[in-house]
């Protein structure tokens, strides 16, 4: 009999490093592709479209950057979490509260508070502020009760999510509506004063705020005792007790600064996309920052460059919807078959695999 | 009386689907695997149920194909799980995101010729009153005035029950997910049992959602699970990974369903998107309150080796 094992490997070589991912990248797609062909599209007709729309030329490559924005916040979110173990998967509800927030002040506080001069200065700190803080209270729910009850973050984390949505489309179609809106459901728009600023298309300064959280977090990961802590709770939670970390505060520490992450990238695409609180906020980026997270190895810096390659999925596959009239969810297929390839890669980068000849025993 | 009635009726109707999922994820996660694609597999069950339903005319197809597509997925994901190791958590979102998107992509095309889903009418399982028993004054109407489907649950439930409890397979399953070093010492192939019940629990799945969009709200719309796959993950930690106790929780939530129908029937000035959120607010109480009830002795009943993959050559 022969047989196939999985032999642990002492050494990962470097070009196994390489062609594992890459190979597991060209499976998920060749799986796309099938799809593809049995609704009777040509695969490199779609994916080269999709590349095209995607990267070829300025506007292109700006609207990707627009894309990737909210994916590099709920990506380091995910990342932040995932790397204690702790399954936060709420950073869907998190961005939406984020955005409810920092609307919340962009439209009330000036009425509230007149003395409060109207300027980007003061209104777009405040707004992030609170954008920050309303994700981590959303999040710190969750992470209180996991840390004091041991109540299953991945359901509760979820869970929020889909009140977090309710109450969004709640406050937009009902309270919050703009009265001179012709029946439109949406909130009006916010002053000037909290508009993020641009710097072409609609590319504006959220994506510095997703760069700068990323070289942030790298700082805490590879330079500080925090970083070192939360490493080891994920490692080993028991060894980690013994050591003396408390498990307690650094799950609601570690909750309070992903979910506020979350809540930034709400604050971003409200004050520098939409300018309102409108449909459009809940689209998905909270679950696809999970993907991002995972493909970047739970890495800061890596998470950047992952969002935009996904951002570029969703823009490509935006583009063949009009093209080729393809249902834009052909992007979202193409994200869970990557991630989920990449994940059944992953063994051949730990293991090798040897062909046993005999009786096997 | 007329109103316990409804609400009882419509709460078993909307809890068959929650009862399908639950029992499925029970067995998976008995043999020690935690399959978080439920979602996914439901709403793909939902989507090609109602599309084999509605071209082949015939309702069973739809059911026998929804249950082939999540079984499928359950295979998925025992390859990636069991065979190729990966976490156990992630590779179930990958399925639950990934399936998601297939199936509003499939939505879109699945209709004749390539048309959209959405708006279509086709075959769906209609009531079916039981001679004699169906004429019991409340119970009648709330147990025996239902769709066949509803009834195969009835037979489903104590059947996974016995299987569990009373029988010697049950018994393997049960020892996979406490002990799969001592049950594979035992001769017992824990690869093959723990493939075996995440395909049977996918294939549940896939039968959740063919009672959705084949009789509870026959059709196909974007989002007709609305994170009941979840739910149910949720209703298998209340249920203590017991397939009796899930019909307690799964009632519990279509009860909630039938309370937010009767308000909206009868004009309730409260907003539709603060009622639709009950159930998921609910999930998060009966959570804590079990934890809290329990006596602190977290996860109580759950499989010693859930989410834990086996590896023959290393010890844990």
């Amino acid at each position: 009999m022969t047989t196939l094992k999985f032999e642990k490997r002492l050494t990962t070589p470097t070009y196994v490093k390489w062609s594992v991912p890459v190979g597991s990248l060209m499976l998920a797609l060749a799986a796309g592709g099938v799809l593809l062909i049995a609704v009777g599209v040509n695969p490199f007709t779609a994916y080269g479209a999709m590349i095209e729309g995607a990267y070829g030329g300025r506007t292109a490559l700006t609207e990707t950057l627009v894309r990737a924005t909210p994916l590099i916040l709920t990506g380091l979110s995910v990342a932040l979490a995932f790397r204690m173990l702790f399954w936060n998967i709420g950073a869907e509800g998190q961005l939406v509260m984020g955005g409810v927030a920092a609307s919340g002040v962009a439209l009330f506080l000036p009425e509230a508070a007149p003395s409060i001069p109207q300027s980007p200065w003061v209104y777009l700190p405040l707004m992030g502020l609170a954008a920050l803080l309303a994700g981590a209270l959303w999040g710190l729910v969750p992470a209180l009760l996991k840390s004091s009850l041991g109540v299953n973050e991945i359901i509760t984390t979820l869970m929020f999510n889909y009140v977090a949505i309710l109450f969004y489309q709640y406050l937009f179609t009902d309270p919050w509506k703009d009265p001179a809106g012709f029946g439109f459901p949406g909130s009006a728009e916010f002053g000037q004063f909290a508009w993020l600023p641009r710097f072409s298309g609609r590319l504006n300064f959220g994506i510095l705020v997703g760069v700068g959280s990323a070289v942030f977090l790298w700082l805490v990961f590879s330079k500080s005792k925090w970083g070192y802590e939360i490493a080891l709770i994920g490692e080993n939670e028991r060894a980690a007790r013994y050591a003396g970390v408390s498990v307690f505060r650094n799950i609601v520490l570690v909750m309070v600064v992903s979910a506020g992450l979350a809540g930034l990238a709400g604050f971003a695409e409200v004050s520098g996309i939409s300018h309102k609180l409108q449909q459009g906020l809940a689209v998905g980026n909270g679950f696809s920052g999970i993907i991002v997270a995972w493909l970047a190895k739970l890495r800061p810096l890596r998470v950047i460059w992952v969002a935009i390659l996904l951002a570029g999925l969703f823009v490509g596959g935006d583009q063949i919807q009009i093209t080729l009239g393809l249902p834009a969810s052909i992007s979202q297929v193409l994200q869970g078959a990557i991630l989920l390839f990449v994940l059944g890669g992953d063994i051949f980068s730990r293991y090798r695999l040897r062909l046993i000849r005999g009786d096997g025993s | 009386m007329d109103l316990v009635e409804s609400i009882l009726s419509i709460a078993v109707f909307a809890g068959t689907s929650l009862i399908f999922a639950t029992v499925g994820e029970i067995l998976t996660e008995r043999a020690g695997v935690l399959n978080l694609g439920l979602e996914g597999m439901m709403i793909m069950g939902a989507v090609t149920g109602f599309a084999a339903a509605l071209h082949s005319d015939n309702a069973y197809v739809g059911v026998a194909v929804a249950m082939a597509v999540g079984a499928s997925f359950g295979l998925i994901h025992a390859l990636a799980t069991i065979t190729l190791r990966t976490d156990q958590v992630v590779a179930g979102l990958a399925l639950t995101l990934g399936g998601t998107g297939l199936a509003s992509f499939l939505g879109q095309k699945l209709g004749p010729g390539g048309s959209p889903l959405v708006g279509m009418t086709g075959p769906r399982f209609l009531r079916v009153p039981i001679p004699g028993l169906s004429e019991i004054p409340v119970l009648g109407e709330v147990l025996f005035n239902k769709d066949q489907l509803v009834y195969a649950m009835y037979i489903l439930v104590p059947l996974a029950w016995w299987y569990l409890f009373k029988t010697r397979p049950g018994l393997h399953l049960r020892a996979v997910g406490e002990n799969p070093q001592a049950t594979d010492a035992l001769g017992v192939n824990v690869f093959k049992l723990r493939y075996l019940y995440t395909i049977v629990g996918g294939a549940l799945a896939g039968l959740a959602g063919a009672h959705l969009s084949l009789a509870y709200t026959p059709g196909w719309t974007e989002n007709l699970t609305g994170g009941r796959g979840w739910i149910a993950i949720a209703l298998v930690i209340f249920a203590t990974w017991n397939p009796g106790r899930a019909v307690l929780g799964a009632l519990l939530f279509g009860g909630v369903n039938a309370i937010q129908f009767r308000l909206q029937a009868e004009g309730t000035t409260i907003s539709a998107n603060l009622l639709n959120m009950t159930p998921y607010i609910l999930t998060v109480v009966v959570l804590v309150a079990v934890t809290l009830f329990e006596g602190f002795r977290t996860r109580v009943g759950a499989p010693a080796a859930l989410g834990l993959p086996y590896n023959r050559e290393e010890r844990t």
